[in-house]
């Protein structure tokens, strides 16, 4: 990925897994209603946050929702750059091909001209 | 320059409200506007009306509404993780049928919308967060 103006308004990283912890569910809230708005809005998925990106994920036998159902409704809200930390994917024992949606696998080394570039950052 | 805080940990429980807070007012002794706080995921217990910390240690909920008496900074909660957290105001506590309140004035009990027009209208949105 080359360092250039990024066509976004908004990316939300998303560093918490689906489980455990309100955080996922709560960032992609905040991304939703960010797109709902109008605004132009990218994912970013680092660390146990690329967990939520794991095919069949099922629901309800811990008290939770679950975070896949959102996910599945992001290209409704024109939601449609889902980057993915290459490293956290490589740690977690993951390919782009095991996961549910289609994504974009950002190097560390380009992690930073594209934070550089956002005009703003939501993290979670 | 015009300012905004994202406020995401619970007050006593992680350094982040405190943080906050003296960063809210260093933000305005350097003569910039703050517009205001948005408490969103467990930084929405800062609106608890009914803490009562121990009288030695900060008083959190009364050091924001201090600062919107003092300066005029808007205290907007989110409401979706507000009400699954108990922290309801009048209005909300009636609607689910609930015996009293537990955020007042001048917190304000608002959508995520108002966290993204903070983000659109501000200068700088600063995220506080454990």
């Amino acid at each position: 990925m080359q360092a250039r103006p990024d066509p976004h308004d908004l990316l939300v990283i998303l560093r918490h897994g689906p489980h455990g912890s309100s955080w996922l569910k709560e960032g992609l809230d905040a991304a939703l209603v960010a797109a709902a708005f109008g605004q132009r809005v990218a994912l970013l998925f680092m660390g146990e946050g690329v967990t939520a990106l794991v095919r069949d994920q099922q629901v309800g036998p811990l008290g939770q929702k679950g975070t896949a159902p959102t996910l599945e409704m992001l290209a409704m809200y024109d939601i449609e750059t889902l980057l993915v930390d290459a490293p956290s994917l490589a740690q977690f024992g993951l390919s782009p091909e095991a996961l549910m949606l289609e994504v974009t696998c950002v190097s560390s080394e380009a992690l930073p001209a594209l934070l550089a570039g956002q005009r703003q950052v939501l993290t979670f | 320059m015009r300012y905004a805080i994202l406020l995401m940990g619970a007050p006593y429980s992680d350094q982040a409200s405190h943080s906050a807070l003296r960063f809210a007012h260093a933000v305005l002794a350097r003569g910039h506007r703050l517009e205001a706080v948005f408490f969103y995921h467990e930084g929405v217990h800062n609106a608890a009306r009914l803490a009562a910390p121990p009288q030695d240690e900060p008083h959190l909920v009364d050091g924001w509404a201090r600062l919107a008496a003092e300066h005029g900074v808007a205290l907007q909660v989110c409401i979706a993780a507000a009400l699954r957290r108990g922290l309801l105001d009048e209005r909300e506590a009636a609607r689910h049928g609930k015996q009293g309140s537990s955020v007042a004035a001048p917190f304000e009990l608002s959508g995520l919308g108002q966290l993204i027009d903070l983000s659109t209208r501000c200068d700088r949105l600063i995220t506080f967060g454990p």
